[in-house]
């Protein structure tokens, strides 16, 4: 029994209807992570995307090699770190908080390298006219450069969704009750893995295929000029 | 002095079974990239659906369940993997996957005016495949390996999950010994960055290599 809800182990296909349910719980729960998880690595690498174009090498220098470190050294490495080290500077988060920053933490290289290539992209003309009419980077960012550069990378964005949804499975190492724990758990209970583990499997690849038709979907009806962002 | 070396120790040990795994992997899955690749390319249809199987199960779904399935639930239908085997399996199975796809993209790239001269000088198909066209294409190739190489030393970091006794395990377990996490975890960071900086050092100075005999052997052929 896992959330109240009982397993029939009669048959292989009584056990996989019983448990479904339950790895629907789970299903849930990845889903949330990964949205939280995406949420801060658009904003997180856009900012620091942003911030490692700084003129000022005080700043560019230390975000570039923040980002270079991220992205290469294991999300897992990065999740055991938060949810250990974290808590001796008296920050305790839930299982689940500290999972989704670390997938931030770790897509934030990504986003802010696809940010880095949207923004090169923008013509320099955009840059010089925001120049002559005399505008702060500020506003030149918000309101040229950006709405021009997001449209050009949403499809790239919508790549490391996919790949982030797969990557919440990690997140089971931390205690966090998503769909491969769930199923763990059910395998520990009953010493039958076989099935569990291959629903969990098949919803994974549900999941992306959905996921993956929708960012195409996305990606076709995207406004060719610009999104404004105001 | 001592202290670092008590935790360097075990670390240095784990990164051993990391780098090991790292390369065994890396070799398997480039054995798999071409094979699936080029099997997504073939005209027989039993090859081409197999080998779209195979990409589309490999990405569709996460590594760790891919790893734990081999585990855990493999056993149970009677097939008893190692650990290490396991381990090894995944991650060469999933990492091919994705080589595949990078492998049927730069095959795919290459002109179709280079397929004809070869069917026009009348070269087998297999003739032109090996020394026409995957050499062109193999260029293409080594900018997307870089990635997927790191990718995979940081993907070893899940057999550890599977009770392998990789730099993962090894930072856990010096954890446990010291009761410190801070040094530990940081010191593993640092190791893991490392290695990836030599693997990107590395498939940098492959892929100027790979240019390089690629040029010369068309240089050749044109004599």
């Amino acid at each position: 029994m896992l959330f109240g809800i009982r397993w029939d182990t009669s048959t292989d296909l009584n056990f996989a209807i019983s448990i479904f349910p339950i790895l629907l719980r789970g299903l849930s729960i990845t889903l949330q992570a990964t949205a939280l998880g995406f949420a801060i690595a658009l904003v997180l690498g856009l900012i620091l995307a942003i911030l490692r174009m700084s003129p000022y090498r005080i700043i560019s220098w230390p975000v570039s090699f923040f980002l270079e470190f991220t992205r290469n050294t294991p999300l897992l490495v990065q999740l055991y770190f938060l949810y250990f080290v974290l808590p001796d500077f008296g920050i305790v988060f839930p299982a689940f908080l500290t999972g989704a920053i670390a997938l931030g933490l770790q897509y934030c290289g990504y986003t802010a390298e696809v940010y880095r290539a949207g923004i090169e992209a923008v013509p320099r003309g955009q840059w010089e006219a925001s120049r002559a009419l005399n505008m702060s980077a500020f506003l030149t960012f918000r309101d040229v450069i950006i709405p021009q550069a997001i449209p050009r990378v949403i499809p790239a964005l919508g790549n490391y969704l996919v790949s982030m949804l797969k990557d919440t499975a990690i997140l089971s190492a931390v205690t966090v009750m998503e769909m491969l724990n769930v199923a763990q758990i059910i395998g520990q209970r009953t010493f039958r893995y076989f099935v569990p583990l291959t629903m969990v499997g098949g919803m994974f690849l549900v999941m992306t295929i959905i996921s993956a038709g929708l960012v195409r979907f996305v990606e076709k009806r995207l406004p060719k000029e610009g999104i404004p962002l105001r | 002095m001592e202290d670092l070396q008590q935790l360097l120790a075990p670390l240095l040990r784990g990164a051993v079974v990391t780098v090991q795994l790292a390369l065994m992997s890396m070799v398997f899955g480039a054995l798999l990239s071409f094979a699936a690749g080029i099997g997504k390319l073939s005209g027989n249809w039993v090859i081409r659906w197999l080998s779209i199987v195979y990409i589309e199960i490999f990405r569709g779904t996460s590594l760790l369940v891919q790893m734990f399935w081999l585990f855990f639930a493999l056993p149970l239908i009677g097939i008893s993997l190692p650990p290490y085997v396991a381990g090894v399996a995944a991650l060469s199975l999933n990492i091919g996957a994705y080589g595949a796809e990078v492998v049927r993209g730069a095959i795919q790239a290459v002109p179709v005016g280079q397929y004809e001269a070869a069917t026009a000088v009348n070269f087998s198909k297999r003739y032109a495949l090996w020394n026409v066209i995957l050499p062109q294409a193999l260029v293409e190739m080594m900018p997307p390996f870089g990635n997927l190489v790191v990718q995979n030393l940081k993907d070893t970091a899940l057999v550890s999950l599977i009770t392998l006794t990789d730099l993962t395990f090894a930072a856990q377990t010096v954890r446990n010994l010291t009761h410190e996490s801070i040094p530990a975890f940081t010191a593993t960071l640092v190791i893991y960055f490392l290695l990836a900086m030599i693997l990107v050092v590395g498939m940098r100075w492959l892929e100027r290599y790979v240019a390089r005999k690629v040029g010369v052997a068309q240089a050749r052929a044109r004599g």
